[in-house]
C-alpha cells in the first residue's frame, strides 16, 4: 500500500528531493528535441543536471538516451541529417544559441565513449595531454603535472607510471577506458558525459570505473548513459528514465528505483520489459 | 569412419589444388615485373660508368658524355611536382573524406576522375596552353606543373581512401576534447593514416617520375646542366624516350642505364619517405 500511495502522490519539488539542499543545476535542458531527418530521436526533454552529482540516463535500447547525451555537447553537429531544437543551458547560456562556438562548449563538456578510443598513434602520456598540447600548451612542467593529476584521478597512475611512453593501445580494455577518462579530465571540463563507459569492459574494470565516478564527482559533474540498471542504482544520485525518445521520469535515484511515479518506469525497473 | 576419412582426404587434396592455383596466379602477375626489372638491372648496370653521372650531353663521336643534366632535371622537376601535386592531392583527399557533404565535392570528384583518365600527353598540352604559350618558352616549371597534374588524382584518391579507414571514433575523441576540426584532422586523423598517405604520395611520385609524354611540350628537354627551372630542362624519362630511338648502340645503352637510374631514384625516394615516416615521433 505504501508504494501504491507514492504512485499517486503529487510530485515533490526537485529542490527538496536531494540529500543536499544546496543542489544547483550545472546544466539544464528545456524542451530539447533531436531529429534525424524527419524522424524524432528525442522529444522535448526538460531536465536539470546538478552540479557535482552523477546523473544516470537509463532506458531500453533505442530510447534516445545516447542521442540526448550527445546533444549536450553538440556532438550532433557532425551528423548532417541531425537537427536539434530547444535549449541546453550551461552556466546560464544556451549552447545552441547562434554564434556559440561548439569547440568552446566541448572544452567545458568532455565526453567518454562506449568503446575505449585512445588515439592510435600516441603514447599513454601523449594521449592524456593530447587535448592540452593541441590547444597550444607547450610547457613541459604543465603537461607533466596535468598528466599525473589526470592519471591519478582516473586511478591509472600506479599501473602506467613506469611506462608512460608505451603506446596507448598496448593497455588492456579497462585501462584504455580509464586512459580515455584521464584524457577527458586533462582539459579540466566542468561536465563529463559518459556514454555506456563500461559496456565493453569486464566486471573488475567496470568496478574500477564505478568507484572512480564516486570520487570524480567532487571535481566534475557527471552524466552517464547506462544499459545496466544496477549500475545506475550503484553510482548515480539522480536518474532519468527514457522511453521512445521521451523522458518519462526524472528524480533522485533512490526515489526513482524504490517508488517510481510512472507505471512505465515501474514496469522497466521491475524487469517487466526492456 | 572410413567415409569421413575419405571425404577428408578429398578436401585436403582440393585445398592443395586451390592453393596451387593461387600461387600460380600470383607468379603470372609478378613474372612480367621481375622480367622487366631484371632486364633493366642487367643491361643498365653494364652500361653505367662514372661519366654517366659526371658528364652532360656529348655527341656520340665525342664519347656520348653522361646524363648528369637529366638526373638533376628529373630530381628538381619531380620535387617541385611533388610539392604542387602532393599538396593539391592531399587537400582534395582531405576534403572528400573529412567533409563528405561539402558542395564542391561532386565537382571535385568529376575533375579528379577526368584527370585520372586523361592521357599524360594531354596533361602536357593543358600546361602548354596555360603556361608555355603565355610565357613564350618551355621551362622546368611548366614541366613540374604537368607532372604535378599527373600526381594529383593519384594522391587524392589514395588520401581519401586511407583517411576513410581511420575509425570515426578518433575524430569524435578529438572533438570531444574541445579541439577544432582542422586540428583533429591534421594532428590526429592524418598521423593515424600516415603510412597510407605516404604510400599515396610515393605512388604519385613514381608515376610522375616515369612520365615522358607530359614533358614533351612543357619542359622541352635540354642538353645542358641547369639548376634553374625557368630554363628548358631535361628529364631521364625524356632521355630514355629519345635515346631508345637513336640508331647508335651507345645511345641505346645509355637509355638502359637511364632506366636503371630512374628506377633506383624512385626506390630511394620511397625508402626515404618510409624512413622519415618512422623516425618522426
Amino acid at each position: 500500500m505504501e508504494e501504491k500511495q507514492s504512485l499517486i502522490s503529487p510530485p515533490v519539488p526537485l529542490a527538496q528531493l536531494g540529500e543536499d539542499q544546496n543542489l544547483k543545476p550545472r546544466m539544464e535542458t528545456r524542451g530539447l528535441s533531436v531529429y534525424y531527418g524527419k524522424k524524432m530521436g528525442v522529444g522535448s526533454v526538460t531536465m536539470p543536471i546538478y552540479t557535482n552529482q552523477v546523473t544516470a540516463l537509463i532506458g531500453p535500447s533505442g530510447c534516445g538516451k545516447t542521442t540526448f547525451l550527445r546533444a549536450l555537447n553538440r556532438m550532433h553537429d557532425l551528423t548532417p541529417i541531425a537537427r536539434v531544437e530547444g535549449e541546453a543551458i550551461l552556466d546560464g547560456q544556451n549552447i545552441y544559441t547562434p554564434g556559440v562556438d561548439p569547440v568552446e562548449i566541448r572544452r567545458k563538456i568532455g565526453m567518454v565513449f562506449q568503446k575505449p578510443n585512445p588515439f592510435p598513434t600516441l603514447s599513454i602520456y601523449d594521449n592524456v595531454v593530447a587535448g592540452l598540447k593541441l590547444l597550444g600548451v607547450g610547457k613541459k612542467s604543465v603537461l607533466d603535472e596535468a598528466a599525473e593529476r589526470s592519471l591519478r584521478q582516473s586511478a591509472l597512475w600506479d599501473e602506467v607510471k613506469d611506462r608512460l611512453r608505451a603506446p596507448g593501445m598496448s593497455l588492456s580494455g579497462g585501462q584504455q577506458q580509464r586512459l580515455c577518462i584521464a584524457r577527458a579530465l586533462a582539459v579540466q571540463p566542468e561536465v563529463l558525459l559518459m556514454d555506456e563507459p563500461t559496456s565493453a569492459l569486464d566486471p573488475i574494470s567496470t568496478q574500477a570505473i564505478e568507484d572512480l565516478m564516486t570520487t570524480l564527482k567532487k571535481h566534475v559533474t557527471i552524466v552517464i548513459v547506462t544499459h545496466n540498471m544496477q549500475q545506475a542504482a550503484r553510482v548515480s544520485d539522480f536518474t532519468g528514465y527514457f522511453l521512445t525518445g521521451e523522458l518519462v521520469e526524472f528524480g533522485p535515484t533512490n526515489t526513482l528505483f524504490t517508488a517510481p511515479k510512472d507505471p512505465r518506469t515501474e514496469a522497466y525497473i521491475t524487469g517487466r520489459f526492456g | 569412419m572410413t567415409q569421413i576419412s575419405g571425404n577428408l582426404r578429398r578436401r585436403q587434396l582440393w585445398d592443395k589444388v586451390m592453393l596451387g592455383l593461387l600461387v600460380l596466379g600470383s607468379l603470372v602477375v609478378v613474372a612480367p615485373l621481375v622480367l622487366v626489372l631484371s632486364k633493366v638491372f642487367l643491361t643498365g648496370f653494364s652500361a653505367l660508368n662514372l661519366a654517366f653521372f659526371t658528364q652532360d650531353f656529348q655527341p656520340v663521336e665525342a664519347g656520348g658524355g653522361g646524363l648528369r643534366h637529366a638526373i638533376v632535371g628529373t630530381i628538381l622537376m619531380n620535387l617541385l611536382a611533388l610539392l604542387i601535386g602532393g599538396t593539391l592531392g592531399l587537400a582534395g583527399g582531405i576534403l572528400l573524406s573529412e567533409y563528405p557533404d561539402h558542395p564542391v565535392n561532386p565537382t571535385l570528384r568529376v575533375i579528379s576522375d577526368l584527370l585520372n583518365g586523361l592521357p599524360a600527353l594531354l596533361k602536357g598540352l593543358v600546361i602548354y596552353t596555360l603556361v608555355v604559350i603565355p610565357t613564350g618558352s618551355f621551362s622546368g616549371y611548366a614541366g613540374a606543373l604537368a607532372l604535378g597534374l599527373v600526381m594529383v588524382p593519384i594522391v587524392l584518391r589514395a588520401t581519401e581512401g586511407v583517411l576513410k579507414l581511420v575509425p570515426w571514433n578518433v575524430r569524435e575523441a578529438g572533438l570531444g576534447l574541445g579541439l577544432p576540426r582542422w586540428r583533429v584532422i591534421l594532428s590526429l586523423v592524418l598521423p593515424a593514416a600516415s603510412s597510407g598517405v605516404i604510400t599515396g604520395l610515393m605512388l604519385g611520385f613514381a608515376r610522375a617520375a616515369g612520365e615522358a609524354a607530359p614533358l614533351y611540350f612543357t619542359a622541352g628537354g635540354s642538353q645542358y646542366l641547369n639548376f634553374n627551372l625557368s630554363q628548358q630542362t631535361e628529364s631521364l624519362a625524356l632521355t630514355i624516350y629519345k635515346y631508345a630511338n637513336e640508331p647508335s648502340p651507345l645511345r641505346v645503352e645509355q637509355a638502359w642505364a637511364a632506366a636503371l637510374v630512374l628506377t633506383l631514384l624512385v626506390l630511394i625516394a620511397s625508402l626515404l619517405a618510409r624512413w622519415v615516416a618512422r623516425v618522426r615521433p
